[in-house]
């Protein structure tokens, strides 16, 4: 299966602007999102008939810090002016949305926390999202921001023939 | 496929502490909903009292409550491998953000550790459909053949936090919330905590024959009927992250996928998201249309509990299931003229039902929608 990672760390502005350019919503999502966004870019840029509206494409992501970068950020406005375009990214799901947006995937999406980066429980969650009859491919997730300039990012496009053989 | 049921049900509301207490206060129409003192304004929400608790968690403390009153009625012992757990939240403990490590996997763990389950615990924060989501996923793990028995709790408590959130989207209403209504105007906030314990029927079981119920809790001819859960599905509206589709889609295809799963003489009713946001009800009403199911009655219950977020999808679904065990669908607080563009059958009354199925329904930021199917399954 592909696989994709981005490092801890990197100019995620720079990495934008190679890998996709032409989408300025970017630059107004939280880390988590942006980490996404760009993961599936990588993932699936050369996919014949990318932007053709599809329903058969799960998108699962993974962590365990889920949006927390984003509400300190959130936490912080509340003093002086809660921000609705903080508020609205503090819900550790929205990086699959934003996913399910830009490639336009009406399928499942999902978000879970896990205590761990553990193999075997994050590969059972993907085999058991199979169950939906529809779910033909996923594009699979882990990306943990403890904060905007330190995390994890790793990424997967599964068919549903090599997740259940 | 292997068949799921619900051998066990746990509620902490602000209206009722079991799922028959909170049937007949939503019956009765009895709401905890009261305006609360906020600055720079006050907000209308569903509280659960603080009164005698003094530990470091109140999401934690109310979700292993919901759980333990689940698997006291499954008469279930946790602890064996093949016992898994589902915890659904949206924000935990979030109002403890300066000072804690408040991930919800932290969270989840100590549930676990608490309640004495000792198998690796996942959580599903889907936003607002995590309950349903959490409810499809204990289906899942138990259909993978891994597990016995999943235990899914939902809980959420409200806080400065999701407060001053929503107001910042000038999403709440100051009145109590008005589903479906022509003057609704907003939603209202609520905190509860609901659990299933779920089990998978055994081979050779016909599904409803081995479970006993706690000893004493019911002479044998007057125990509830033992419910199924069919099966269920999460669609995106590719859409906006914030905002519902204009066109139901994602909810719309939830349903169709649920739709060739129904017996359409015996679906009870629909129990919809009915957050009382003019787009939400908006998008559900469009979505029903698409999927045929205008004749079907439908009602929302969040003029009761306000919307309880991560304990939604799996309390509204409790108290769906003891209404059908009642015989009528529940009417929609607050309720009166209809205020969507399609004639949905949503009840200002309750009304009798013969049916033995429902769909429960919910929607969420993200662009996330969720259907589940559950029916009756037989004598318990």
């Amino acid at each position: 299966m592909k696989h994709v990672s981005i490092p801890s760390g990197a100019d995620l502005g720079a990495l934008y602007r190679q890998v996709a350019g032409d989408y300025p919503k970017f630059f107004k999502m939280d880390v988590l999102s942006k980490l996404g966004f760009l993961l599936t870019e990588m993932l699936v840029a050369d996919e014949a008939n990318r932007f053709q509206p599809r329903e058969d494409r799960a998108v699962l992501v993974f962590s365990r810090e889920g949006c927390v970068a984003n509400d300190r950020h959130y936490a912080a406005s509340m003093p002086d002016f809660p921000s609705p375009a903080l508020f609205v990214y503090t819900l550790p799901n929205i990086v699959s949305g934003e996913i399910a947006i830009r490639n336009k995937y009406a399928g499942e999406t999902s978000a879970y926390v896990l205590e761990k980066y553990d193999e075997a429980q994050l590969w059972a969650l993907v085999r058991e999202a199979f169950q939906d009859r529809c779910t033909k491919s996923a594009v699979v997730a882990w990306i943990d921001c403890p904060s905007d300039t330190v995390w994890k990012a790793d990424a997967w496009l599964v068919g549903r023939e090599e997740i259940l053989k | 496929m292997t068949k799921v049921f619900c051998t066990g049900c746990g509620v902490v509301t602000p209206v009722g502490d079991t799922p028959e207490a909170v049937f007949l206060a939503v019956r009765a129409g009895r709401s905890a909903l009261q305006l609360y003192p906020a600055r720079p304004e006050p907000y209308m929400a569903s509280l659960l009292s603080r009164q005698g608790f003094n530990g470091p968690s109140f999401f934690e403390h109310i979700a292993i409550e919901a759980a333990r009153k689940a698997l006291a009625q499954a008469g279930l012992d946790p602890s064996g491998p093949r016992v898994g757990l589902v915890l659904s939240a949206i924000k935990g403990n979030v109002e403890q953000i300066d000072s804690e490590d408040v991930s919800l996997a932290a969270a989840a763990a100590r549930i676990a550790a608490e309640l004495g389950v000792t198998s690796q615990p996942v959580v599903v924060s889907n936003a607002c459909i995590s309950g349903l989501a959490a409810l499809l996923q204990g289906m899942r793990m138990l259909r993978s053949g891994a597990y016995d028995h999943v235990i899914v709790v939902g809980a959420e408590v409200q806080s400065r936090f999701i407060v001053t959130g929503f107001q910042s989207l000038k999403a709440l209403s100051l009145q109590a919330c008005k589903p479906f209504d022509a003057a609704r105007d907003g939603l209202n906030l609520g905190e509860a905590a609901a659990a299933m314990v779920l089990r998978a029927e055994m081979p050779g079981q016909a599904g409803h024959d081995e479970v006993t119920a706690p000893d004493g809790v019911m002479a044998d001819t007057d125990r509830p009927s033992l419910w199924e859960l069919v099966d269920g599905a999460v669609r995106n509206d590719a859409n906006h992250i914030s905002g519902p589709s204009r066109t139901g889609e994602g909810s719309y295809n939830a349903l169709k996928y649920l739709l060739p799963l129904v017996n359409r003489e015996q679906l009870a009713f629909v129990n919809v998201h009915g957050t009382a946001t003019r787009y939400n009800d908006e998008m559900e009403a469009i979505a029903l249309e698409r999927a045929g199911l205008l004749d079907v009655p439908v009602n929302a219950l969040k003029g009761i509990f306000g919307h309880s977020m991560g304990a939604a999808g799996i309390l509204e679904s409790i108290v769906s299931m003891q209404a059908c065990d009642a015989g009528v669908v529940l009417p929609t607080q607050g309720f009166s003229e209809l205020g969507v563009s399609r004639p949905v059958r949503v009840l200002a009354q309750e009304m009798p039902t013969s049916g033995t199925e429902f769909i429960k329904l919910l929607s969420g930021f993200g662009g996330v929608n969720g259907a589940l199917l559950f029916k009756k399954g037989g004598a318990r």
